[in-house]
């Protein structure tokens, strides 16, 4: 079955006027700030295909702006998400570019600030639903329907397995696991799906691991 | 207790003796595991929001794009003129799918049912049946779940996206829900229910998705209002016992059929049907200029 829960058919409650351009749009920019871990102060974002085409008449701008001050898909304030940028401090410059990409709804964030520049490539795949599908120059594949922790760390071995050894051992199941490297003993990613919720337990004994660089959890 | 099509959940509902918003309930609770009164809050909330965007709409909204608004004021006006010849029931429907159509095109808050461009016609419905009986919140919360529950069996067996299925997997599937949620609330049973589903959606079979500039306001929002008096035809049609000849499951399958066979220009592409005409691209174009004005301010 494609949908299971009655939620699926009624709502989401979102703002208009589209659920992928739009309210997809608002989630793209909200998992950004979280993997950023808080506001940037530079927010440069470039739009690709239909999203470079019609965002301005969707408000996929002011939605992926609203999304990086942290405002929820169903806020009344996100058609003011320029002005509330200019007052949080927060600089964004908006850029459409004809380069084709996988999907047709597709949105790149650089982000600079406190926590140094970081790139985040995200996709909106339907009904509010979205994917990243890079950060940093890592190509993941990560979905928005379950809590997802980021892990960036050295590439040594080992370390993957005294990471999921922590999940295991808190009874948190991995439904999703992808692994990216640059080079071999460089710098590398992790993506992790559960089951279960991760709490802040968990985050800080990860963050205690050795190799350990950065780890993110992506707030639902 | 699990249905999967719209035969499914009548045979359910004959079985146990239950309306089909209770079978929802329990197939909810089975698959979400979430409370009864979870489920129920979350319904209420969703039939408030709804109650809110048709009285946003009704005050004169401009959309984001400047394209659409101001049309649902219009109506609303014109019904209160009393002016008009098909009855109050009606122009309330009418009205009240503009106003949530034109909150959406203005970045407004709305509940997607079953998706944002199409999102009018259940909640219009809903309006209009209830200044007409007069319903209880918790009738309110029946209507939205037996249109919630045909939803499923439509989006289960067919797409409910216009770029898959063109504007009759959008619209034409809210008007289905919506048929069978007024064929329940004024007393209708699950199998008239499911044959104003199917009479609605049978009229609406092969409507392209062909938005101008490819933004959810031509022609959708007036959309709406057809699907929702589509609705009510249909609805009526079950209540005075007429019965669809073609089958619910089988009116939703074929659905799917058409859309898989309609060319990608009709299906959201904003490269055919309306949208390639020529008023439709000097909309485009206007909007593609302002675009370019924006960006280098």
């Amino acid at each position: 079955m494609k949908y299971n829960s009655v939620t699926d058919i009624i709502g989401p409650v979102m703002v208009g006027p589209s659920s992928s351009h739009t309210a997809g749009a608002v989630r793209i920019g909200q998992v950004a700030r979280s993997i950023y871990g808080g506001q940037a102060e530079e927010a440069d974002l470039t739009f690709y295909g239909s999203f470079a085409h019609t965002f301005k008449g969707h408000g996929t701008d002011v939605a992926v702006v609203a999304g990086l001050l942290g405002l929820s898909t169903f806020d009344i304030c996100i058609p003011e998400a320029f002005a509330l940028a200019k007052a949080a401090g927060l600089k964004v410059t908006i850029k459409a570019s004809d380069e084709l990409t996988d999907h047709p709804n597709t949105a790149k964030i650089v982000m600079r600030g406190p926590a140094g520049e970081v790139t985040v490539t995200g996709i909106s795949i339907g009904g509010g639903s979205v994917q990243i599908t890079e950060v940093n120059d890592f190509q993941i594949r990560v979905s928005d329907d379950k809590p997802t922790t980021l892990i960036i760390h050295q590439d040594k071995a080992g370390v993957i397995a005294s990471v999921t050894e922590v999940f295991g051992r808190h009874n948190v199941n991995i439904a999703h696991m992808e692994v990216a490297r640059k080079e071999r003993g460089e710098l590398a990613l992790m993506s992790i799906e559960t089951d279960e919720k991760v709490d802040e337990e968990i985050l800080s004994t990860l963050r205690k691991l050795p190799y350990m660089y950065k780890v993110i959890h992506i707030k639902r | 207790m699990q249905f999967n099509n719209v035969t499914e959940l009548v045979n359910l509902c004959e079985t146990h003796n239950f309306p089909i918003w209770e079978v929802m309930v329990r197939q909810e609770i089975h698959l979400t595991e979430r409370s009864r009164e979870e489920i129920i809050e979350d319904i209420e909330h969703k039939v408030d929001v709804m109650e809110a965007s048709i009285a946003r709409g009704d005050t004169g909204v401009t959309s984001y794009s400047g394209l659409s608004g101001g049309d649902a004021r219009k109506m609303f006006d014109y019904k209160q003129s009393g002016k008009g010849l098909s009855g109050d029931f009606v122009l309330e429907a009418i009205s009240a799918a503009l106003a949530v159509n034109e909150v959406n095109a203005a970045m407004g808050v709305i509940c997607a049912t079953p998706t944002a461009g199409s999102a009018g016609v259940v909640p219009a419905l809903l309006s209009a049946c209830s200044k007409k009986m007069d319903l209880t919140l918790e009738q309110k919360v029946q209507f939205v779940l037996t249109a919630g529950a045909m939803g499923l069996c439509i989006g289960n067996q067919a797409p409910l996206a216009g770029a898959s299925g063109g504007c009759q997997a959008e619209v034409g599937s809210a008007s289905g829900m919506a048929a069978a949620a007024m064929t329940y609330i004024a007393g209708g049973s699950p199998q008239q229910s499911a044959d104003a589903l199917a009479m609605a959606l049978k009229n609406i079979l092969g409507l392209v998705c062909d938005p101008v500039a490819g933004l959810v306001e031509i022609p959708c929002i007036k959309r709406n209002a057809m699907g929702v008096v589509n609705a009510i035809a249909a609805a009526e049609m079950a209540l005075a016992g007429i019965e669809s000849k073609i089958p619910a499951d089988e009116v939703i399958q074929t659905m799917g059929h058409i859309g898989q066979l309609m060319p990608a220009a009709l299906r959201e592409t904003a490269l055919g049907g309306l949208a390639s005409t020529a008023t439709g691209k000097r909309y485009a174009e206007e909007l593609a200029n302002k675009r370019e004005e924006t960006l280098s301010d």
